[in-house]
């Protein structure tokens, strides 16, 4: 039963979560300020009252509990749903995300598995303090054991948290906080039939093209993909064609989607609001050239952060991957 | 030493002093009542069976069939004595350190040292023993307990009208871990949370080479207070007393009254692993004091004064804990190494691009040797 509606990304996310609450008497919300606030972007909204405490979990303010102890009701087979309540406070979580969660299906050989699902908005361009605009999933995309997917669009956010609670596997989900009101289309019927285990976590690792084109890929992910999307349209006026790929994906990274694209245009451009060096663009670089090396016209270039910390916020258009840095990326491929 | 610090005896629960005396306690001496010789007498024969085995992967170690061990000597009264207040539906969270535990709740001891000897790094299935696998990163794993007991409350396998179907959760952990944010974490969640669980601490009064003094200027057990649980601090080298305050503690647990906190005040005899040199951090007097408090040997004593250890039995215990060792012996020598491309096993529950590609390409690199060989 498929019906279309126009939601915005947080309203789609809630959407999803409540669907697969609905669905799913041991799908948890655990999180900081999520239940009668709603959580600070009102991402639960509506959902304590309708599931009550029991369901939508207002927890101490610790991070690490917050996540240790999803994984000691994972094991008695809930399904928690934490709401990191910003990227930069992740990092009280590293410790239980990385050495315990991402390791217990593999040192446990497979008896325990915990199929957490880890919210965290994520990113830039709101104007935010110090430790409210940060992109740290390369961090946990270099850790084996998990998987990391990040929305770009209300559709993407609808079905990927249902599809993500659906996964055996932990599962990081970035949510673009920038892009939490843009709108779009949702057809809330088509995820349904994709639930099961193994499609559920084959979806999720998909990426998408997001625009077609010939001369130049540019591969995004996240918030950065509307900005891909916008130069790809300031690049056509000037002759230039961009095919945009939206990874959807950190990890599993969609390798054969990314190397399809490069072969066809022969030029890449990766961005992303992380610090550029060792990031996931580093990586979509490597694998084009291990993959895609004899069929590309010009060295692969990277658009991102800096290494810096975030700057204050008055300096954020200059630090992230904008629409002029995307461009110039562009140029510079094509003088080849 | 300081009578308010983390290493005062002052105040400890003691049942059975190291004299081999009984001794009574108002509050506790209950929760022993039921004991009788022949109970004391399978808490001798468990910690003696331990310690024989504790010594002989000791050993294998020396000989360098394990790459490390981890010893439970001189432990064994604080795990035995709580290791039999255990029952089915009761799930534990060991340390790493916790071989006692293991054997009371059905893992077969030899099946440990696969972890120390670099076969794998779980080797048995925790919910089918109600023991989840050893926690090498200190303290993590009192949220996964905290978390499932949580889970039990919610499940209503606590407070459910019958008490004798009811559960808790023990976590295990020691002195150094007292200092670990996630400790205090798991305490702050399981007292808003009125979660089910006993926290079981063994105050061997070192972390590695450092003295608990390095972590608590107070006993350990006072802390709990600050979380608004009961504890208790209890001569955990008593296998009496520290299984009384086990009863006690996962009765309350049980039952639907929240956390408890005990303290189990030890002395870990050997070194922390097979790696430490403790002659580089203790005094020898420190050793002797303790040797004197052997949890073994006032049990010894006790059994002795009221005729109630035979030659018989002694030396039936004496010999299980010799074919024990054989057995382990054997079981280690005879585990082949995995074949390599199982590392590929299990990273994930579904299929992962990136580590179905290494395999591939693990697999073709491995047959690539294969052909060579051939055409040799």
């Amino acid at each position: 039963m498929s019906e279309k509606v126009t939601m915005t990304m947080a309203g789609a996310i809630n959407a999803g979560l409540r669907a697969a609450m609905e669905r799913d008497p041991k799908v948890l919300l655990m999180g900081e300020d999520i239940g009668a606030l709603g959580g600070v972007f009102r991402v639960t909204d509506g959902l304590h009252a309708d599931f009550g405490d029991s369901r939508v979990v207002d927890t101490p303010l610790a991070e690490s509990g917050i996540v240790g102890t999803a994984i000691g009701l994972g094991m008695r087979g809930y399904r928690s749903v934490v709401e990191i309540q910003f990227d930069g406070f992740i990092f009280p979580a590293f410790n239980q995300i990385t050495t315990q969660l991402a390791k217990m299906h593999y040192r446990s050989k497979g008896h325990i598995t915990l199929p957490l699902v880890i919210r965290v908005p994520f990113a830039g361009g709101i104007g935010a303090i110090e430790h409210h605009s940060e992109s740290p999933e390369a961090l946990f995309a270099h850790t084996p054991g998990l998987r990391i997917f990040t929305p770009a669009t209300p559709q993407d956010a609808y079905d990927g948290i249902q599809q993500a609670i659906a996964s055996p596997d932990p599962v990081m989900f970035f949510e673009p906080k920038a892009r939490y009101w843009d709108k779009g289309e949702v057809d809330t019927g088509a995820v349904t039939s994709r639930l099961s285990e193994r499609d559920a976590t084959a979806d999720i690792g998909r990426a998408r093209v997001a625009r077609e084109g010939t001369d130049v890929t540019v591969v995004a992910y996240g918030p950065t993909v509307r900005v891909a999307l916008q130069s790809a349209e300031l690049a056509a006026q000037s002759g230039t064609s961009v095919e945009v790929i939206d990874l959807r994906s950190i990890s599993p990274l969609d390798t054969a989607a990314v190397v399809k694209s490069a072969k066809k245009t022969g030029r890449v451009v990766v961005a992303h609001e992380a610090v550029t060096t060792f990031g996931v663009g580093a990586e979509v670089s490597a694998r084009v050239n291990e993959q895609a090396f004899f069929h590309l016209h010009a060295p692969v270039l990277r658009v991102g952060g800096f290494h810096t910390p975030y700057p204050g916020a008055t300096s954020e258009h200059e630090y992230l991957p904008n629409l002029d840095r995307i461009l110039d990326a562009v140029d510079r491929v094509m003088t080849h | 030493m300081d009578a308010h610090g983390p290493l005062s005896e002052h105040g400890l629960v003691r049942l059975l002093d190291h004299h081999g005396e009984r001794l009574e306690d108002q509050t506790f001496s209950p929760y022993a009542a039921h004991l009788s010789a022949q109970d004391l007498r399978s808490f001798w024969h468990d910690m003696s069976v331990l310690r024989a085995w504790d010594m002989e992967a000791m050993s294998l170690q020396r000989q360098g069939e394990l790459g490390l061990w981890v010893q439970s000597y001189g432990q064994e009264a604080a795990q035995i004595g709580s290791g039999h207040a255990l029952r089915d539906p009761d799930f534990v969270f060991p340390s790493y350190r916790e071989h006692g535990v293991a054997m009371k709740r059905g893992v077969d001891l030899p099946s440990i040292l696969r972890v120390f000897r670099g076969l794998e790094h779980g080797s048995w299935v925790p919910s089918e023993h109600g023991f989840h696998l050893y926690t090498l990163v200190i303290g993590a794993h009192a949220l996964h307990a905290t978390g499932y007991a949580m889970g039990m409350d919610r499940d209503g396998l606590v407070a459910s009208g019958n008490p004798e179907q009811d559960g808790a959760v023990v976590c295990y952990f020691g002195d150094g871990a007292t200092s670990q944010g996630d400790i205090a974490e798991s305490m702050t969640f399981a007292s808003v949370n009125n979660a089910p669980i006993v926290f079981f601490c063994q105050n061997n009064q070192f972390a590695i080479s450092e003295s608990v003094t390095r972590q608590s200027k107070v006993p350990l057990a006072d802390r709990a207070k600050g979380f608004g649980m009961p504890s208790v601090r209890v001569d955990g080298n008593d296998v009496i007393a520290s299984h009384a305050v086990s009863q006690w503690a996962l009765e309350h647990a049980r039952s639907g009254k929240g956390p408890v906190f005990i303290e189990a005040l030890t002395y870990r005899m050997g070194a922390h692993t097979t790696s430490d040199d403790p002659t580089r951090y203790r005094e020898k007097a420190s050793e002797e004091y303790w040797a004197d408090r052997d949890p073994i040997s006032r049990l010894t004593t006790h059994l002795e004064s009221i005729g109630e250890l035979p030659d018989d039995f002694r030396e039936e215990v004496a010999a299980e804990g010799k074919a024990l060792g054989v057995r382990t012996r054997e079981a280690v020598r005879s585990w082949a190494k995995p074949a390599a491309r199982e590392m590929f096993d299990h990273v994930y529950a579904q299929p992962h691009s990136t580590v179905e590609a290494e395999r591939a390409w693990f697999d073709r690199y491995q047959n690539s040797f294969a052909d060579a060989e051939v055409q040799a």
